[in-house]
This record gives C-alpha cells, structure tokens and sequence, in this order.
C-alpha cells in the first residue's frame, strides 16, 4: 500500500505544482511591481538610463508644490465621488425597471450593456465628437428644444469639462452597476418582500425600508468597483480633453503618464500614481470586510 | 374605465418610459457612431449652430465611403489582426496557468484555498494606472518596447487574477462526486486531474477565454505606454490615437471603426454575463 502513495496520489505536492504558475506570475509580474512603483516614487529614476540613484521624499516634495498635481487630486476625488453618486442613482433606479417584464425587455438589455462592453478608448473617442465644439449634438438638441441660448464649450471650459467626464464615466460604469443590484434583487428571500406586502407596504415603502436595506451590501460592491474603474481611469480623460484646458482636468493617472512616460520622469509620475493607494485601500478594506461578513452570513444559514 | 386600471396603465406607461430613458441614455452614442459612419460628410459637417439641419437623421442618402476608407486606406485590418495575435497568445498563457491554479485552490488545497483564491484575486484590484510606471522599466530592460511581445507579457497580470478565481467558483458548483467515483474505480489522483477533470471544466474554460478576449480587446493603458509605431497598435490604442491624421479627425472612420469593434463584445457580454457577475460579486450575492 505504502509504495502506491506516489507523486501521483500526493493533493498536496498535486496541489502546489498547479498553482505554483499562477502565483509565480502574480508574484513576479504584480507583486514585485507594485513594491517598485513604490520605490520608484523615491528616486530620481529616469526612461533615458536604466540606473537611478535616490531622491528621498524630493519628487514628493516636488509635486505637492504643485498647483496642476494638486488641481489633479482634487479632480480624481471630485470625479470619483460624482461618477459614483450618479451611478447609484441611475442603477437603483434602472433596476427597478429591468427586474419587471415588458415588451422588448431583451433588446434593452443587450443596449444597456452595450456601454460596458465596448472599450473604453473608443467609447470615449465617441464621446468626444459628441462634445465636439462646433458638431456637438447635444448643443443642437438643446438649441433646438429652446432650452439653450448661447453656447456650450463642453471640452473647452474647466467645469464643462468636469461634468463631461464625470457623465461619461458614469454612463461607462451604470450598466455594471445595474446589473450586480439585479443580481441582488433576486437573492431577496420572496418571503421577505411579499410579507411586506401583505403587511400593506406600497412600492415606495417597500423599495426604501425593504429592498434597499437587503441591497446594501450589494449596492456597495458595485460602489467599490465603481471607485476602482473611476479613480484609476486614465483613457476617458486623456481622450477626452488630454488634461486640458490648461491642465485644469487632469486627473492622477493622466497626469503620472504625462510626466512619468511622456516627460520620462519615472520618479515623479510613480509618486503621483501612488496617490492613488488610498482610493485602492479603502476598497480593498471594505472589500474585506463585506466577504468576512457574506461568509458569517452563510455560515448563520 | 376603474381607478384600478387607470393606476396600472399609469405605471405600464411609466414603466415604459423609464426603460426607454434609460436604454436612450445607453445607446445614444452607438446610435451616433452609426449615423455618423455611414453619413456623406456634405450631411455631416454642419455646424450644431444651424437649427434647420436635422443632425440626428439621414438628410442625405447614407453612404459607405467611410467604411472604404477604414478598410482600404487606414492601417485598421493591421490593428484587428494584431488583435487577434494578442489575443490567442493571451488566451493560450491564461488557460495554462489559471485553470490548474483554480483547480488546485478548489479542490487540492483544503480550507487555505479560500484565502489564498482570495489574495490572488485581490491583485486584480491593482491598477494598470499604478504599474505602468515600473512595467514601462521593465519592458524596456527585456528590450520588448514597441512590441506586441510586450503585451502578451503584461496581459496575462490582469487576466491571471481574475480567471483564477473564475475557475475555482466554477468548480465549487460542480458535484465533486464524479471524480470521487473515479477515484474508486481506480483512478489515480493525477489520472482524475488529466482525464476527467478537463471535461468537467470545459464550460469554466470558455468563460476564461470569453473574458480575456474581452479584457485584451479593451485595454488602452499598457498599450499606449508600450506602443509608438502605428503598425504594432491594437484595435483600441490604433483607433483613437492614429487615425486622427494631424488635426484631422476622420469622424466617419473613427466611428465605424468604433462600431464595427463594438458589436462582437456586445454580443459576447449578452452572453457572457452572468458568469462574469458571479466573479465580481464574490459571493456577496448568494442565492
């Protein structure tokens, strides 16, 4: 018997052999990067020579003197929080319509998927030629309509410019969003919501003290997910406006590409990347938190 | 008519007008990229200013002049065919080594599989944006800058993580009992892993190569940081960063390449999706 238990039958040495491919390219090509862009951010490392000496907290120290990085910062946060508002929005409400049955119901699905399919650059060069300053269709449909005046500069001026980006990224992610809320609504145990109702709940009711409450762990998945693919987006705004006008729409990705690969600054574009840490580790906090609680929850069932 | 109906046809009506903003809010730019794709450009460059022209219709015959010249004259069939090149080569690195690893964390490593299919996927968490920098140093020490190898490398780091954990739930929803049984006719470990297990898994594949096709057909980042020459891009770098020529943008062009890309991934995720969602909702959405 002794002599069967070969390599063959070991799960254990079975077991690492398999994974070790995949957690050598994890650790290799992820982990160990991520560590560098780290150190990176601490030198004065450059895409011209491949040795690179120490700069301490100087390209820190550099970058928070400066008003575009600190005007990036502010844009990353104020974008991110926006998209995220909006998005919560539009996919509670959007759920609440697709989970009901009407006619046509699976083309509006396939369109509603539609913007989380498509890349995201060519989704975002689309939206470029419909902000476009002289063609742009909404300046039309709003002319037309009389509910516009003069004249809309989307990607001309700081704020428009703001608002164009945040509509974007939220039609980009909403869909996602919609469908995990959908997911959610359906592992709703029935007895729930239908004890409501016969307890005389109207849809209001139902949907704010019943549903929403159940939802919000799910809610928050599609929010975490929604920070990730917002805050650390670099092709709807380097598309988009390129930063500008006047670099008054960066946002830190954007901005770590322009001084870290087109200006070569290694050093100074990984520390503006590691500005997004705290976006990232919120997430993966709260991430934490809510797969420890699902599985005490279904330990409790 | 009673009150009771009038309130349901009020909230048929409103039902109806709900769906339609939203699927309006959706569509509109692909309804745009087809108007624009296949406008003459006499119906398409009319100033917004000039409210007689109707810019949301045909006012002219449509034409196919932007197609031919996406097809015939812009390096599109080349960033398609790059595409594809990346595409199979990441689907070939992918398959290989997240398969066996969800397989293994689902079934060989006992009660550190969770925790372990956990850290790994976590790192699918880790942006492009936040390790282009050291990945740019890097492609460039192995001399692979401006090339398609670059991706193929690269790739796989987003594709890994996420496929892994894919194929471990996969295998949670499958019964273990078919490999046990053949485990008692006198199988041996390694014998169920390269005979049965590979059947069992077929559909967790599809998906691992449903979801890299997409994420390859997508990803902008790594491209734009690897990429200069204009005959290595990919589909999603090429079409908006080369085929504006100068200051001119070819908009008929741009948008039917942007539709023409658009549609097979449509397709694919209207398939796809559920799978996809149990992988983002980790459980969180139990049935």
């Amino acid at each position: 018997m002794m002599e069967r238990r070969t390599f063959a039958d070991r799960e254990d040495v079975l077991g690492a052999v398999m994974l070790a491919p995949a957690l050598a390219y994890v650790i290799v090509l992820v982990g160990v990067p991520f560590v560098l862009a780290i150190v990176l951010s601490f030198s004065n490392a450059t895409a011209g020579s491949l040795s690179f000496g120490w700069a301490g907290l100087g390209n820190y120290a550099a970058i928070l003197g400066d008003p575009i990085f600190l005007r990036a910062l502010r844009n990353s946060a104020v974008v991110t929080v926006g998209t995220q508002l909006l998005v919560v929005i539009l996919a509670t409400a959007a759920a609440q319509v697709f989970r009901a049955t009407f006619r046509g119901k699976r083309f509006a699905r396939f369109v509603l998927l539609l913007p989380w399919a498509v890349p995201v650059s060519l989704a975002a060069i689309a939206w470029t030629w419909i902000f476009d300053s002289t063609f742009s269709v909404i300046n039309w449909t709003l002319k037309a309509s009389g509910l516009l005046h003069g004249w809309l500069y989307w990607l001309g001026d700081p704020g428009l410019a703001l608002t164009a980006i945040i509509i974007v990224q939220a039609w980009r992610i909403f869909p996602f969003a919609t469908v995990i809320v959908l997911a959610g609504l359906a592992s709703i145990p029935q007895e729930i919501v239908e004890a409501a109702v016969v307890d005389g709940a109207g849809f209001w009711r139902r949907l704010f003290q019943v549903e929403l409450p159940l939802l919000l762990p799910v809610v928050a998945v599609a929010v975490l997910f929604g920070v990730v693919y917002t805050a650390t987006d670099l092709g709807v705004v380097y598309i988009l406006t390129g930063g500008g006008p006047a670099n008054t729409t960066h946002v830190l990705p954007t901005l770590a590409f322009q001084r870290g690969i087109l200006g070569a600054d290694l050093g100074q574009g990984a520390a503006i990347a590691v500005f997004l840490l705290p976006f990232l580790i919120v997430v993966a906090v709260a991430m934490l938190r809510l797969a420890r609680r699902a599985e005490v929850g279904g330990a409790a069932r | 008519m009673t009150r009771a109906a009038l309130r349901r046809v009020t909230r048929r009506a409103a039902l109806y007008a709900a769906a339609l903003g939203f699927i309006g809010f959706a569509g509109f730019p692909f309804y745009w990229m087809l108007v624009t794709a296949f406008k003459q450009n006499r119906d398409l460059y009319v100033g917004a200013s000039d409210l007689s022209h109707v810019p949301w219709i045909f006012n002219d015959p449509p034409t196919l002049e932007h197609v031919k010249l996406l097809f015939g004259q812009t390096d599109f069939p080349h960033w398609v065919l790059n595409t594809l090149l990346v595409v199979a080569a990441v689907v070939i690195i992918t398959v290989a080594v997240a398969v066996p690893a969800g397989y293994s964390l689902a079934r060989l490593a006992g009660r550190w599989g969770e925790r372990l299919g956990m850290g790994i996927f976590f790192t699918y968490l880790i942006p492009p944006t936040l390790l282009f920098v050291p990945f740019a140093r890097l492609v460039s020490l192995l001399g692979l800058q401006n090339s398609l190898a670059s991706l193929v490398l690269i790739y796989p780091t987003m594709t890994i993580p996420f496929c892994t954990w894919l194929v471990m739930g996969f295998l949670r929803s499958v019964p273990w009992e078919i490999e046990e049984q053949a485990m008692i006719d006198g199988y041996s470990r390694l014998a169920v892993i390269v005979k049965v297990a590979p059947r069992l898994i077929v559909p967790g594949i599809l998906t691992v190569i449903v979801f890299t096709f997409t994420l390859v057909m997508q990803e902008f980042v790594y491209a734009l940081t690897f990429i200069s020459s204009v005959d290595k891009m990919t589909v999603s770098l090429g079409v908006p960063i080369a085929l504006v020529r100068g200051d001119v943008y070819h908009w008929g062009a741009l948008m039917a390449a942007a539709l023409f890309t658009s549609i097979p991934l449509a397709i694919v995720y209207n398939v796809f999706i559920d799978r996809f969602i149990q992988g983002f909702t980790m459980g969180a959405v139990k049935g």
